[in-house]
């Protein structure tokens, strides 16, 4: 009896010993990490290696990498590729643009303008598809029909052309992640010293010199990280596309590199190829945040 | 500038930002609006412009309340898995950063390292070998499948870390001395101290697991068990003709995140900015 009291109390006061009780605090982390992050990471490039079926698993070396090689796989690179480049070209200018906006003085409702911009990125992409889909229908009373009419245009069916499919998804991520880029926007402004544009002030510079000679050069550091998450997100475009296709849509006009994956890895069940989809994915979005580190100088040595 | 001219720019500038702001709720207002409209209608037209005020209809919202048991079947399953999630995530988390901004202890810069790693892996790539996992742990259309990806959720771990870099240490000798445990410590001092930063976490974790689609749609099988967005999702389709409830159900998804907003926006703006990456 008063052994098993003793070693009860030695456990306990070890459980609490300083020494120990940070490792019992982040074990969780490091359960989940090896299981559900280590292990499936590995596993990620391993299996694009293989030819995976129900029970039973075969190497085949670079056999899904030459597969990957098809008309389907261009397409879907060419589509995140214009994905990407429209996201960045509406989604950094116009929200760096909008932050100064809503961070002058002399704007009212600035909270009200912060939270309207906001509140579209509360939605689910489900429910932000379904409202365009709807907008955009093909028929001739859609609000978007109803618009291009004012210019003398015909309907279009919106979701069965090469170019308003590209559209399509770059306005969709355009209204649901405005506002959260704005608010990035915004916190970089205010770390930007009310001095800088007095003495401009006193200096006689007009509202463009300003902005080109003190505010984006102080914005350089939101404006790198913003883009590089915006590069990441853009490649990693899915959702955006299957809430108005599906995993495939004709001609494949809206597939991306994610679909593919998803179409190929686990409509069509084949992992192997899958994962090789995959791993090309992860190696471009591996050297954007490389250069992105590059670019914020986390390899730069310390001056002295 | 004049006084006059700084009230002419601020109203053209406040106009501008008016405009701006009535487009981006457009597509909410247009939703809501649609919502009293027949679902016939919907089908056929999309989004009209037609606000037709005598044929005001409540026939979709009557349809989701008396006939569409799926809808709500979906709906709880949305705040089971919510809820579990959010509770065992702030738990795991909430250690795990504290620890690691707290204590100074071997292997800690390691796994921060970790912790920093995985934030930059991008779900999509981990999907495939995660879902194979899982389907060998037997967890396909399960809760427990759906949730065990977020229980430890870097992105708050990392938050947490920061936030806890700022605590007081010098209570816990204080603490100490009077006898109480390292957990002691946590659970009844720092726990307390750290509430903004539990208040962000949840609107994070919470937004982030009830507008999940990715994840829900590889675990999930069975149209019982779909969470709010599979299940709406399912319903968009041109053969089906269950636009009634999907107009409706997809206002009432919306609704109660707009007017949680509303009431918590301090914590949604600092929870969201922290969450960072676009998911």
């Amino acid at each position: 009896m008063k052994s098993t009291v003793k070693k009860e109390n030695k456990l306990i006061k070890f459980l609490n010993s300083k020494k120990v009780v940070p490792y019992i605090f982040v074990l969780p982390f490091i359960l989940s990490f090896s299981v559900l992050t280590l292990y499936p990471a590995i596993q990620a490039v391993v299996m694009s290696f293989q030819r995976i079926l129900p029970g039973q698993v075969e190497f085949i070396g670079l056999a899904n990498y030459r597969r990957l090689m098809n008309p389907v796989f261009y397409r879907a690179f060419r589509n995140t590729l214009l994905y990407t480049f429209f996201t960045l070209l509406v989604l950094i200018p116009v929200p760096m643009i909008l932050a100064v906006f809503l961070n002058s003085k002399i704007v009212k409702f600035k909270t009200i303008l912060r939270s309207a911009l906001f509140i579209p990125s509360l939605t689910s992409v489900v429910v932000a598809g379904l409202i365009f889909r709807l907008i955009f229908a093909e028929s001739g009373a859609s609000i978007a029909n109803q618009f291009i009419g004012l210019f003398g245009i015909d309907p279009i069916v919106w979701t069965t052309q090469s170019w308003s499919a590209i559209f399509l998804m770059v306005l969709l991520a355009s209204w649901r992640w405005m506002g959260v880029n704005v608010l990035y926007f915004l916190a970089g402004l205010q770390s930007i010293p009310d001095e800088m544009y007095e003495s401009a002030d006193i200096d006689g510079a007009n509202v463009f010199d300003k902005f080109r000679h003190i505010t984006v050069p102080f914005l350089k550091s939101v404006t790198i990280f913003v883009t590089t998450i915006s590069i990441i997100g853009g490649f990693r475009v899915f959702a955006e596309s299957y809430v108005f296709w599906g995993a495939s849509s004709p001609g494949n006009i809206a597939t991306t590199l994610v679909s593919y994956l998803y179409q190929q890895g686990i409509q069509r069940n084949d992992m192997g190829f899958g994962a090789a989809v995959g791993v090309v994915v992860l190696i471009i979005i591996f050297l954007v945040s490389l250069i992105y580190l590059i670019l914020t100088g986390a390899f730069k040595k310390e001056t002295r | 500038m004049t006084n006059k001219n700084r009230k002419i720019v601020s109203i053209v500038l406040t106009t501008i930002i008016a405009i701006i702001g009535f487009i981006s709720l457009f597509p909410l207002i247009a939703l809501i609006i649609s919502s009293f409209r027949p679902a016939v209608e919907l089908i056929r037209n999309g989004i009209t412009l037609n606000i037709d005020l005598e044929n005001f209809s409540l026939t979709n919202y009557e349809y989701l309340f008396t006939e569409a048991a799926q809808y709500w079947r979906w709906y709880g399953n949305s705040l089971i898995v919510t809820i579990l999630t959010v509770v065992l995530s702030l738990f795991f988390s909430s250690m795990v950063g504290y620890a690691l901004g707290v204590y100074d202890f071997k292997g800690s810069g390691i796994i921060f390292l970790c912790v920093l790693l995985t934030m930059m892996i991008p779900f999509e790539i981990m999907m495939l070998p995660l879902y194979k996992l899982i389907v060998n742990l037997g967890l396909i259309n399960t809760y427990t499948g759906i949730i065990l990806p977020s229980i430890v959720a870097v992105n708050a771990v990392f938050f947490f870390r920061q936030f806890a870099t700022g605590l007081p240490t010098e209570l816990m000798d204080a603490a100490r001395i009077d006898g109480s445990t390292e957990y002691g410590i946590f659970f009844k001092i720092m726990v307390p101290i750290m509430k903004p930063s539990f208040g962000a976490m949840t609107i994070l974790l919470g937004l982030n697991t009830w507008n999940n689609f990715l994840w829900p749609l590889l675990v999930i099988r069975s149209n019982d068990l779909f969470t709010l967005p599979i299940g709406l999702q399912s319903l968009v389709s041109p053969y089906e003709s269950n636009y009634n409830v999907l107009i409706s159900g997809a206002v009432l998804s919306v609704l109660p995140i707009v007017v949680l907003f509303i009431l918590f926006q301090k914590y949604f703006v600092s929870g969201l900015t922290a969450g960072g990456v676009k998911g």
